[in-house]
C-alpha cells in the first residue's frame, strides 16, 4: 500500500537542475539536522546522566554522588569527559561524606522475550549485592515484569552474597536462581513462580557479570576511595 | 503538476478526520498504529510526532513543488521526511527519555509511514502550502484520533488504567493480552468491524427511506 | 551485547520476535498481498532478498558513520542508501535475469518503503551485531516474514470459501486472523531461555 514509483518517461529534465535540486535539498536537510542535534545534545546528555544517576543511587543504598571508572584487562581507569570509555564501565557511588558506598555495573541476559538489561550494586563492605534495577525489558506484562514489582523477589537483592573465593579469582559461590521457596543460602535467588525464566535471567546476568568483574575490581577497591572529599561529577554521556 | 486549485474548503480539512481517515478507512501507516498503542500516552505522543512530520514535510514540499524535477521527486521527498523525523527523534529524547524508550525505534520508523509519503506525493506536491497544511492537519488529527482510539481501549482493558491513572483499583484483573501484540490486531479488527457495521446500517436506512418515499 | 549465538539470533528473529506478528513491521504487504498463496510467496522471497541487501548496506554505512562520528545522519543515510541499493538491484535483475525480474521485480519498489526493511537496519544497529550476526538476523527476519505471510495467505484462501457475515468482508477479519496468529506465535517466546 505504499506509493509505487511511477516510472513514467517524462521529457527528460537536463541533469544539471536535477543534481542542483538534490544538492540543495541535501544541504538544507543537513543544516536542519545538525542544528537540532547541536541544540538538543546538552539536554539529552543531561537527561541520560540523570537517568543513570537515579538508577545508580537506587542500587547503592546511601549513595548521593557517583564517579565512573572502566576496568580494562585488570586495570582500573577513571573515565573523563574527553577520554572515551574502553572496557567494562562501572559506577562508584559515594555518600555525602565522600565515602565509597558501593559499585554499580550493568548486566544483561536472555529472558523470555528478549534481553533483560539490569543494573546491580555491589557493596564491598559486606561483599554482597545490595540492589538490582531493571533498565530495559520486553517481558510479558503481568508475568515477566514481576521481576520489577514482586516484593519477595526484589528482597533477594538486599544482601545477595557475592564473596570471592580464597584465591580471589572467582566467586566463592556461584549466584544461582532456585525454585520459589527453596532459597537456603545467601547466594541463592528465590525465583517467582510463573516467571521462572525471567527470574533465572536476572540471576544469570548477575552471576556472569560478577564472575567477570569482581576478581578484577576487588584488588583495586582502594583506588575508588577518593583522595579528597570533594565530589566531582564528570559529565559523561553514557552509552 | 496541473493547475493549482486555490480554494480551501472545510472538506480540505475534514476529509482526513473521518471520510478518508488514514487508519480506519485507508489502512495506512499500520506499523506504528499497532506497535505503540499499548498505552494512551504512547499513542498520543506517536500521533503528535507523526502529525508534526506530516505538517513540516508537507509545507516544505509544497513550497518547493515547482523546483523539484519529476524524476528525483521520490528521493527528495524521502530525504525531506527523514530530516524532520530525525528532528522529532532528538526532540523527544530531549523532552523525556522514558517516553523515548517506550516508543523505541518506532519514532525513526515514521519515515516509512506510507501515509506521509502518500500525502506528499498526492497532495503537497500539487497544492499551495496553506492548503497542504490544512489537509495535513486534518490527516494528522485523524491519525492521532485513531491511535488514541486503540491506545485508550488497550490500556483500559490491558492495564486497568488511563494515561497512567488507575481506574478500577487493585481488585481489577488486567486483561493482559490486550497490551500484547495480539491485542493490537484484535482491537483494531474490532474497531473496523464496528465502523463497517455502522456504515452498513446507515446504508440500509438510506435504502429504506428511499423505498418509502417512492 | 552482540554475543548471542548465531542459531539463537536466527530462531529469535523467525519465531519469538517475528517481525510481523510480534514487532508489527511490514504490515502493509502482510495485509495487502496476502490474499493468494501464489502472490504471497514471491512477495515474501523478494522481501527477504531486500532485507539481506539492506542489512549489508546498513552495516557498511554504520561503519562509515561511526568513523566520522556523524551518527545523527543515520536515518537519512540508511533510507537513501537502501532505496538506491534496491533500485540498483532491480536494474541488474532486469538486465541479466528477466525471468526472475518478472516474478519478483514488481514487488521491489513497494518493499523499499516497507517498515520491516528500515526496522531491520535500525535494530541490527541498536543490538550492535557484527557482520555475520547481521546477515543471520536478516535471514531470520526474512524467513519469519515469509512464514507469516504464507500462513496468512493460506488462511485467507480458506476463508474465501466460507460464508461470513457481511460486516466482516474486509480488512477487519484479516486483522482478527493476524491477532490469532500473533497469539499462537507468543508460544514460541522463551525458546531462548
Amino acid at each position: 500500500m505504499s506509493t509505487p514509483e511511477a516510472e513514467v518517461m517524462q521529457p527528460s529534465t537536463p541533469t544539471g537542475p536535477m543534481i542542483r535540486t538534490l544538492m540543495g535539498i541535501a544541504m538544507l536537510s543537513g543544516f536542519l539536522v545538525v542544528l537540532t542535534y547541536q541544540l538538543t545534545k546538552p539536554i539529552i546528555a543531561e537527561n541520560q546522566r540523570r537517568a543513570i544517576e537515579a538508577a545508580v543511587f537506587n542500587v547503592i543504598p546511601g549513595a548521593v554522588a557517583r564517579r565512573d571508572f572502566v576496568i580494562n584487562e585488570g586495570e582500573l581507569h577513571p573515565v573523563t569527559a574527553d577520554k572515551p570509555a574502553d572496557g567494562i564501565l562501572i559506577y562508584a557511588g559515594y555518600d555525602s561524606e565522600g565515602d565509597l558506598k558501593g559499585v554499580a555495573a550493568k548486566a544483561a541476559a536472555q529472558g523470555y522475550a528478549d534481553l533483560i538489561h539490569i543494573l546491580y550494586g555491589y557493596d564491598p563492605s559486606c561483599e554482597c549485592i545490595r540492589g538490582m534495577k531493571v533498565l530495559k525489558l520486553a517481558e510479558t506484562p503481568g508475568l515477566g515484569d514481576k521481576i520489577i514489582t514482586d516484593a519477595n523477589f526484589v528482597a533477594n537483592f538486599e544482601a545477595l552474597d557475592a564473596r570471592l573465593s580464597s584465591d580471589g579469582q572467582a566467586l566463592a559461590n556461584e549466584i544461582v536462581t532456585v525454585k520459589q521457596g527453596s532459597k537456603q543460602n545467601p547466594w541463592e535467588i528465590d525465583a517467582i513462580s510463573g516467571a521462572t525464566i525471567s527470574s533465572k535471567a536476572v540471576g544469570k546476568a548477575i552471576n556472569q557479570s560478577a564472575k567477570r568483574l569482581l576478581p578484577d575490581l576487588v584488588p583495586h577497591l582502594d583506588k575508588l576511595v577518593q583522595e579528597d572529599n570533594t565530589v566531582d561529577r564528570p559529565e559523561i554521556s553514557d552509552e | 503538476m496541473g493547475k493549482d486549485n486555490n480554494t480551501i474548503t472545510w472538506e480540505t480539512f475534514s476529509e482526513g478526520l473521518w471520510r478518508d481517515n488514514p487508519v480506519f478507512v485507508m489502512l495506512l501507516g499500520m506499523c506504528p498504529v499497532l506497535a505503540v498503542t499499548n498505552s494512551a500516552i504512547n499513542a498520543l505522543a506517536m500521533g503528535l510526532a507523526t502529525t508534526f512530520v506530516l505538517l513540516a514535510s508537507g509545507t516544505l514540499i509544497s513550497l518547493l513543488r515547482h523546483s523539484i524535477p519529476k524524476q528525483v521527486r521520490i528521493a527528495t521527498y524521502i530525504v525531506i521526511i527523514a530530516t524532520f523525523v530525525t528532528i522529532v527523534d532528538y526532540t523527544i529524547q530531549a523532552i523525556s527519555l522514558d517516553l523515548y524508550n517506550a516508543l523505541g525505534a518506532f519514532i525513526q520508523l515514521i519515515v516509512v509511514n506510507c501515509m506521509i509519503l502518500g500525502r506528499a506525493e498526492a497532495y503537497a506536491s500539487r497544492n499551495r502550502p496553506l492548503k497542504a497544511v490544512t489537509n495535513g492537519l486534518g490527516m494528522g488529527i485523524g491519525f492521532t484520533f485513531a491511535l488514541l482510539c486503540l491506545g485508550v481501549v488497550r490500556e483500559i482493558l490491558g492495564a486497568g488504567s488511563l494515561f497512567g491513572i488507575d481506574l478500577f483499583g487493585p481488585r481489577f484483573e488486567p486483561w493482559v493480552v490486550m497490551v500484547l501484540p495480539a491485542g493490537g490486531f484484535l482491537v483494531l479488527g474490532a474497531w473496523l468491524l464496528l465502523f463497517e457495521w455502522l456504515n452498513q446500517r446507515k446504508e440500509r436506512a438510506e435504502l429504506e427511506t428511499a423505498a418509502e418515499t417512492r | 551485547m552482540g554475543t548471542e549465538s548465531l542459531s539463537f539470533i536466527f530462531l529469535n528473529a523467525v519465531l519469538a520476535n517475528n517481525f510481523v506478528l510480534a514487532l508489527f513491521l511490514g504490515l502493509c504487504p502482510f495485509l495487502g498481498v496476502s490474499g493468494k498463496l501464489n502472490t504471497a510467496l514471491p512477495m515474501g522471497l523478494a522481501t527477504m532478498f531486500v532485507m539481506l541487501v539492506s542489512s549489508v548496506c546498513a552495516y557498511l554505512i554504520n561503519i562509515v558513520l561511526v568513523t566520522f562520528e556523524i551518527e545523527f545522519l543515520r536515518l537519512i543515510a540508511y533510507i537513501a542508501v537502501i532505496a538506491s541499493a534496491v533500485q540498483l538491484v532491480e536494474m541488474t535483475l532486469k538486465k541479466f535475469t528477466p525471468g526472475l525480474f518478472r516474478s519478483l521485480g514488481i514487488f521491489l519498489p513497494l518493499i523499499t518503503t516497507n517498515c520491516a526493511i528500515l526496522g531491520l537496519a535500525l535494530f541490527q544497529t541498536f543490538k550492535e551485531y557484527d557482520f555475520l550476526q547481521s546477515l543471520i538476523y536478516a535471514l531470520g527476519a526474512g524467513t519469519g516474514f515469509i512464514l507469516a505471510i504464507l500462513l496468512m495467505a493460506g488462511l485467507r484462501e480458506k476463508l474465501e470459501l466460507s460464508t461470513m457475515p457481511s460486516i466482516t468482508q474486509g480488512a477487519a477479519v484479516s486483522l482478527m486472523l493476524g491477532g490469532l496468529l500473533s497469539l499462537s506465535f507468543m508460544g514460541f517466546a522463551g525458546l531462548g531461555g
